[in-house]
């Protein structure tokens, strides 16, 4: 099973013109990492929800949590204060066209959180604590009820506003794909 | 922020230097006969240009607690296609530039491979290198202004600039690891204080992503993610992950924070638009550029750059009637895929209004369109540019009969 894979990933290999790929390795340079240096990087989450870890929280046990540690750089109602941008509307694609949440998925905020936020103390936060302050400020932007918990299963699957008013990413980008909305002459 | 370049560099030799007069102290005693060994000092241990050359990075930003403010390069003062590494143009989301020692730096790369592994930077400077000279531009570059900031080509296009970066290809690391078949996207990650993320198709990883530990010679510099920057040659410099630390193979884009709301863009029929990756054909003349004043009628060279994220900029054609006719420019060796190119074009200047305009073509064909055939293309008015990213519009500069130039766009 395992050699058919790599078989097949050979050929697709070889069709692709891509050097090495699925052999051994040629070098042999790097060391393997544990699995606890792993799980200890791999902190992203995609939006399927993949990567969350398990805790929980709705915006009621988040609005403590959001005065406490957020308030002072982003108001206390999450309009921003003089020198921070406000959490409402989430996201500031450019033109705004579009009222409300830019933010496509309910993830993206709790990873951003998660890493990033409270600015001057990244990760520190506990997972309880990014699911409560997560709902909080959702609940700021209408987009979730002060009561709604929010986990490792419910949160990916939070409809955010706006999600279908995007153009979903091109997975298959291969050398030579032409730039969306390019100026090429008419015949070609 | 507001930080003149320079002081980083002064603080870094003051201890250097520091250093070194501790070292010789320590080595003297009992060696009359031999003097100490000579240890250059100041702007002799590392050089500086010219007091008179006007050589700054400039911003129309404020300051702010967060560097989002960019720094722009000043592309009327450079010459050939290579920016000095001092003057790259900075546009970060960090909470401080991180201070990496390189002994403590590991670069992972795990998920959907065979073998994880982790690289020390030694371990990674043993592999095959390559060095490779491309341009890195913010999307936001070149969206034209209104006011006083858009006399000028620093301000208005210097959210671009031009490395010779060395480093090992992706694909060679990734290799090594053996990519599983599922796999198609890779997440990269920095080590900065937002863990800051990119999603970027397996295919463009594989073809020719690079992961530097070296910028023009000399190891990237701290602003530019010392020791280790992933470079995505052509695509928006969102991607170029800075102090690199992991690199995870997936099978889905993770819409990270700085790929989703926070850049994407609006089309004018209110679909939003992540993901734009390659960065159009563009070219712009440098000199004579706004704000600068022609002294009199006769010679002057018209000099400019061009790229693109399509590959090998083509031609390039310059209008010295406002776009009425186009004659070809010169391009200057060498021109290479993905890098900034140089571009010359011989001048009389009769003393009469004129207005310059080059543009570019690039190896797909794709060519350089005025604002309003982009406003077309789009379905746009020309004001949706003034909000927009990812304009790569030509840039009309005007000649009044004084010598003064100034920005000819609407
Ligand atoms: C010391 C000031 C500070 C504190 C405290 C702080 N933030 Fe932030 N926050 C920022 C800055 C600065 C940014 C912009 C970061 C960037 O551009 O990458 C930001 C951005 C954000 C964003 C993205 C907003 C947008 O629309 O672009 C969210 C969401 C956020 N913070 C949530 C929080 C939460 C939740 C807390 C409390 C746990 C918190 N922040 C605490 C300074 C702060």
């Amino acid at each position: 099973m395992r050699c058919r894979e790599r078989l097949l990933a050979a050929a697709v290999t070889l069709a692709a013109c891509v050097p090495a790929q699925a052999q051994g390795p040629t070098y042999g340079l790097g060391r393997t990492p544990s699995a606890e240096d792993i799980r200890a990087a791999d902190t992203a989450v995609a939006p399927d929800g993949t990567g969350l870890p398990p805790g929980r929280g709705t915006a009621r046990d988040g609005a403590g949590v959001y005065a406490q540690k957020c308030a002072a750089c982003h108001g206390p109602n999450g309009t921003g204060t003089a020198l921070h941008r406000g959490l409402i509307p989430l996201g500031n694609a450019k033109p705004v066209k579009i009222q409300g949440s830019l933010v496509p998925y309910a993830t993206t905020v709790w990873d951003f959180i998660n890493r990033a936020m409270p600015w001057t103390k990244p990760g520190s936060l506990v997972a309880d604590e990014v699911y409560a302050v997560t709902a909080y400020v959702l609940y700021l932007n209408d987009i979730v009820k002060d009561t709604d918990v929010l986990d490792a299963t419910s949160l990916s699957k939070v409809q955010m506003p706006h999600r279908d008013d995007f153009i979903p990413a091109q997975p298959g980008w291969k050398p030579g794909t032409r730039r969306q909305f390019g100026n090429y002459p008419k015949r070609q | 922020m507001g930080s003149h370049p320079r002081s980083d560099r002064r603080r870094f030799l003051t201890s250097g230097g520091a250093l070194a007069g501790f070292v010789m102290g320590a080595t003297r005693p009992g060696r009359s006969q031999t003097a100490a060994p000579y240890e250059p000092q100041g702007l002799l241990a590392y050089g500086q240009p010219s007091r008179f050359a006007n050589l700054v990075r400039r911003t129309t930003g404020r300051p702010t607690t967060i560097t989002d403010t960019a720094l722009m390069t000043p592309l009327q003062e450079l010459d050939g296609i290579i920016t000095p590494s001092g003057l790259h143009y900075l546009m970060d989301h960090v909470n401080g530039i991180p201070d990496i020692d390189p002994r403590q730096h590991r670069l992972l790369l795990h998920g959907m491979v065979d073998r994880p592994l982790t690289f020390t930077m030694e371990e990674l400077k043993r592999f095959p290198s390559v060095s490779r000279i491309h341009f890195l531009e913010c999307n936001a570059n070149s969206r034209p202004l209104r006011g006083p900031n858009r006399e000028s080509v620093q301000l208005v296009h210097g959210r671009t600039s031009c490395s010779e970066w060395t480093g090992v290809l992706l694909s060679v690391l990734l290799a090594e690891c053996g990519v599983q078949q599922q796999a198609s996207w890779i997440v990269a990650e920095g080590s900065d204080s937002n863990r800051y993320t990119m999603s970027i198709p397996l295919g463009k990883a594989l073809d020719d992503a690079l992961v530097a530990y070296a910028q023009n010679g000399e190891p990237v510099r701290p602003h530019q993610g010392y020791p280790l920057r992933l470079v995505v040659p052509g695509w928006e410099a969102i991607r170029a992950v800075k102090w690199l630390r992991r690199v995870h193979v997936v099978d889905q884009p993770y819409m990270a924070w700085h790929e989703s709301g926070n850049n994407a863009d609006t089309r004018p029929d209110g679909k939003g638009l992540w993901f734009r990756f390659e960065l159009g054909p563009k070219s712009v003349i440098t000199r004579p550029s706004g704000g600068q004043h022609l002294p009199g009628p006769g010679f002057c060279e018209i000099t400019g750059l061009a790229w693109s994220g399509g590959g090998i900029v083509r031609r390039v054609d310059v209008s010295t009637d406002g776009g009425r006719t186009y004659r070809e420019a010169e391009l200057q060796q060498p021109v290479l895929p993905h890098a900034h190119t140089r571009f010359r074009f011989p001048w009389r200047w009769n003393g009469e209004e004129a207005v310059l305009q080059s543009r570019c073509t690039d190896q797909r064909g794709e060519v350089q369109p005025t604002i309003e055939e982009a406003a077309k293309i789009l379905n746009a008015t020309i004001d949706y540019f003034y909000q927009a990213d990812h304009f790569n519009g030509i840039q009309p500069w005007k000649i009044a009969r004084d010598g003064s130039v100034t920005n000819a766009l609407p």
